[in-house]
């Protein structure tokens, strides 16, 4: 191996819907289309080299999912980013791609930031929600997993939480004369991982808030957390030189 | 009129249900097309579930060769799983296709593919969705053309209530011809309705249109005579025969979805047709006869396939694949060509023989070799002389010891119960087969730890064979035929733990014995089954023998027949059978002489090798074998393909 590229992707509109699993078939494939220079782990059946960090659920929704690949051979990053691009369906967008000079990725991604569309929710009682699930010290919560039903505290994970009005929404269409709430959330990534879903049933829990349509839920952003502004900044930051590679920030499909 | 999308009311289903990607299209190559810019539209099903449907061969050549025309378009459907059913039903969201959503009730044709008959109930429950009657008798001048292809529709009777027209054989040209004619008639403004549309077609000789055709019974059940009602509809329906395979070099860029599939692979079709004259085959027997594609052309659709796909492994499909005429040079070259990209190759090796371990070695030469696979498909020297596969014990026994002298580790053998003729003997040969395979494989690898998988399942006869006279075996019969085979390997202290033993019970092979020989009479079972929830009957999990035979009490008996008149049954010379009036080109004479001579336990040779033996195929459907060798070869290949390290031309 004598380079790693570490790559940005989207999971947009109905490709969001793909699992994690599809989408780790559907990129293998891709580097075989685009003629990427794999390297390939050793042993009796080797593999490209292809990390993957913290993926979205399935069903969500994502602008800034990471990945890492080593290659064989020197690679310019942004035309990397180009052809992968062109390799993959439309929706699993690849968007950015940075050489990797540090070490410790996956320990970057520290929180996320995740938009929340409540159809059928007015702002009014979105925002009564959101001060009740704020003013709780803690907000227990129920999810069903492999093992059973568990249960945990999904409020301390959670670093802010707010309405925004909607006319900041993202990848909004049609008309607005529905009431639709959008909720913008930054959680930490903590263990045990406290997701969109589970603030959603949290809402319930604290304010008796249930939307009548599936909440349509996409990850804006994961990276470091700035604790003074509350933000989440770019986990390739410290990767990028000073030339800027390809980057299409916050676009849209 | 633009046709909305459906997509927006199904999205809001789909956190709700199981592997939702299934239903949302977007696969790498495939195709969109504007509405209004078609004049003949059209929607394929699989019958299936996604998984099973969307690598299935016919319909993505179909789709791509339909798309391909200027002014038509083809869309892709597939069988929803019950948890989206029931949604689907509570939203009133219709059958939609996957490619954009469009609602099936609003294309001209709705095509189905049935490889097997256990589609049927799984077509009711997407007609019904979709918004179409049941019934062709219902449906007005605005609903799609129902079509029936695939090799179950070599005898569309049990279904010929539900669908509009059949056509049996290849569908390349067939497809193409119904759009023109469809395109005419809606040009003119859809002149005589509905009706007319489908005289139209059944003109053709290749299109059958069941409620042009009464059919007439005899007082004890059985048939007196198939006949048609209208002028100009032919006594018999020509199937359709595409020649020259390399002139249709489908699929050119195969679909490749996002959700995990039955299968993974770019598949090429290396020939169609197969004359080793396996009476129990009917796949053999209706695609007569054998036309393969060159070895250029082989390569050619490898290399563009793998190219639009990025797959990593290369199927190379036929009813026989090691069959081809250059097919250890097609084996050796794309072995070259691939080594690097580390793509594997594979072909179902089913033939007995040395040249077989040859061919596997090569497609493995980068690889592992796990196990191969054998069909001996009978136990018996005798049993094997009946169906016509000719392979005798020493052949098996010489071709194990090779295999497992290369380092196979694991040889798996096919078999049948239930075959005409058969014995327990028969069948319990199978364990001493079995037993002898282990006993060589041990001595020439010097190893104790190989296997040999035997599975076994039950045989149904099938319309258009030399079988299609013959009694099946009762499930019962065939379970207890079974356990005898089961208890006689598990009984073998020395070898039974090296043999594994995989069977499927007799209970379903009834059902599909059922759907295969039957006629209209069957439709009000099927309907009766689906009626009652029946879904997904090639699914262990859905399939309920039970739910099948209360509904055939319940509305055969009114016929004055019954399940074991259409199964267990044996038809004689004189009888009309159903499917009589589908013409596949098999001379039915020459059917009769040859299950004259599956009882005589006589051989018959394969006519690639040896003249002409008149089984009709040839000239009644003006057709000829189209074989090599060619004498070309594979030569490597260029790297034309742009690369990511900028390396290559781009
Ligand atoms: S007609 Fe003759 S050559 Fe043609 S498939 Fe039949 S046996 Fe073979």
């Amino acid at each position: 191996m004598v380079q790693r590229v570490r790559l940005r992707y989207t999971k947009r509109g109905r490709l969001r819907f793909t699992s994690h699993r599809d989408f780790q078939r559907a990129f293998e494939r891709a580097l075989r289309r685009a003629a990427v220079p794999m390297a390939y782990s050793a042993g009796f059946s080797p593999h490209p080299k292809v990390s993957y960090a913290n993926a979205a659920p399935t069903g969500t929704a994502s602008e800034a999912e990471y990945l890492e690949i080593g290659l064989a051979r020197h690679c310019d990053p942004h035309r990397l980013r180009e052809l992968l691009d062109l390799s993959m369906p439309t929706g699993l967008d690849i968007v950015d791609a940075v050489e990797a000079d540090t070490s410790g990725f996956a320990d970057r991604l520290l929180a996320s930031c995740w938009e929340l569309r409540l159809d059928g929710v007015g702002t009014e009682e979105a925002e009564e929600a959101v001060r009740r699930f704020l003013a709780a010290d803690s907000v227990e919560v129920q999810r069903q997993t492999k093992k059973g039903v568990r249960t945990f505290d999904a409020r301390a994970a959670v670093a802010s939480l707010e309405c925004v009005d909607a006319g900041h929404e993202l990848g909004s269409d049609g008309p607005a004369q529905q009431p639709c709430a959008i909720l913008r959330l930054v959680v930490r990534h903590l263990t045990p991982a406290v997701r969109p879903d589970d603030v959603l049933s949290g809402l319930r829990a604290t304010a008796d808030l249930a939307p009548p349509v599936p909440v349509s839920v996409t990850r804006l952003a994961q990276g470091p957390l700035d604790e003074e502004t509350g933000t989440v900044t770019d986990p390739l930051a410290p990767d990028r030189d000073a030339t800027l590679v390809a980057t299409v920030p916050g676009s849209t499909a | 009129m633009p046709i909305e999308s459906v997509f927006p009311r199904l999205e809001a289903l789909l956190p709700h249900v199981q592997k939702p990607i299934q239903y949302v299209g977007g696969e790498l190559n495939s195709t969109v097309k504007d509405w209004d810019e078609c004049q003949v539209r059209w929607s394929l099903m699989y019958p299936d579930a996604y998984e099973v449907g969307l690598p299935n061969q016919g319909v993505m050549i179909l789709y791509e060769v339909l798309n391909e025309r200027e002014g038509v378009l083809a869309e892709r459907t597939y069988s929803v799983w019950p948890d989206l059913e029931k949604l689907m039903r509570e939203h009133e969201v219709p059958q939609f296709t996957v490619d954009a959503h469009r609602p099936v009730g609003a294309f001209d044709f709705f095509g189905l593919s049935f490889s097997t008959e256990l589609g049927y109930t799984n077509m009711l429950t997407a007609l019904d969705l979709a918004g179409i009657p049941l019934e062709s008798a219902d449906r007005g001048i605005d609903h799609p053309v129902v079509v029936a292809g695939g090799h179950a529709a070599f005898n569309p009777e049990p279904i010929a209530d539900f669908i509009d027209c059949a056509v049996i054989g290849d569908g390349e040209q067939a497809v193409l011809e119904m759009t023109e004619i469809a395109r005419v008639w809606k040009a003119e403004g859809r002149p005589g309705g509905r009706d007319e549309l489908l005289l139209r077609l059944a003109k053709t000789g290749g299109v059958y249109v069941p409620r042009f055709y009464d059919v007439e019974y005899l007082a004890d059940g059985r048939i007196a005579r198939v006949v048609p009602n209208r002028s100009g509809v032919p006594w018999r329906v020509s199937k359709h025969t595409v020649m020259d395979l390399d002139e249709w070099p489908y699929p050119k860029q195969p679909l490749v979805p996002l959700a995990e599939t039955v299968h993974e692979r770019m598949s090429v079709e290396i020939f169609r047709g197969c004359t080793r004259g396996c009476r129990f085959c009917q796949a053999g027997m209706i695609t007569r006869p054998v036309r393969e594609r060159s070895i250029t052309g082989i390569g050619e659709m490898v290399d563009k396939g793998l190219e639009s796909t990025g797959f990593e492994e290369v199927g190379l499909l036929s009813l026989s694949s090691a069959d081809h005429s250059e097919i250890a040079d097609v084996a050796k070259g794309l072995a070259d060509r691939y080594t690097e990209d580390k793509i594997g190759l594979s072909l179902p090796s089913t033939r007995v023989d040395a040249f077989n371990i040859d061919l596997a070695n090569e497609l493995t030469r980068n690889g592992r070799r796990s196990g191969l696979t054998f069909a001996p498909e009978g136990g018996s020297e005798r049993i094997r002389k009946v169906i016509n596969k000719m392979v005798s014990e020493e052949d098996l026994i010489r071709t194990v010891a090779t295999a497992y002298g290369n380092g196979w580790r694991q040889v798996k053998l096919y078999f049948m119960c239930g075959l005409p003729t058969e014995t327990d003997e028969d069948v319990l040969q199978i364990a001493d087969m079995a037993t002898r395979v282990i006993a060589k494989g041990r001595e020439v690898s010097g190893a104790n730890d190989i296997r040999c998988t035997v599975s076994i399942g039950g045989f149904v006869p099938k319309p258009h064979t030399p079988f299609q006279w013959a009694p099946q075996l009762s499930s019962a019969e065939t379970d207890a035929r079974l356990e005898k085979l089961r208890d006689r390997i598990r009984g073998d202290k020395k070898y039974g733990r090296s043999i594994g033993f995989r069977y499927h019970d007799g209970k379903p092979g009834i059902v599909e014995g059922l759907l295969s020989r039957g006629d209209r009479r069957i439709g009000d079972v099927i309907r009766a089954v689906y009626e009652a929830g029946g879904r997904f009957d090639g699914w262990r999990e859905y399939f309920s023998y039970d739910l099948w035979m209360e509904s055939a009490a319940k509305t055969l008996p009114a016929h004055g027949v019954d399940v074991d008149w259409y199964t267990t049954r044996e038809r004689s010379y004189e009888e009309a059978l159903p499917w009589d009036h589908l013409d596949s080109g098999l001379d039915k004479d020459w059917l009769w002489e040859d299950w004259q001579d599956a009882l005589d336990e006589t051989e018959v040779e394969d006519c690639r090798w040896t003249p002409c033996f008149d089984c009709g195929v040839c000239p009644q459907m003006d057709t000829e074998i189209q074989i090599g060798p060619t004498g070309r070869k594979l030569l490597p290949l260029t790297v034309t393909t742009p690369s990511a390290d900028g390396n290559a031309p781009a």
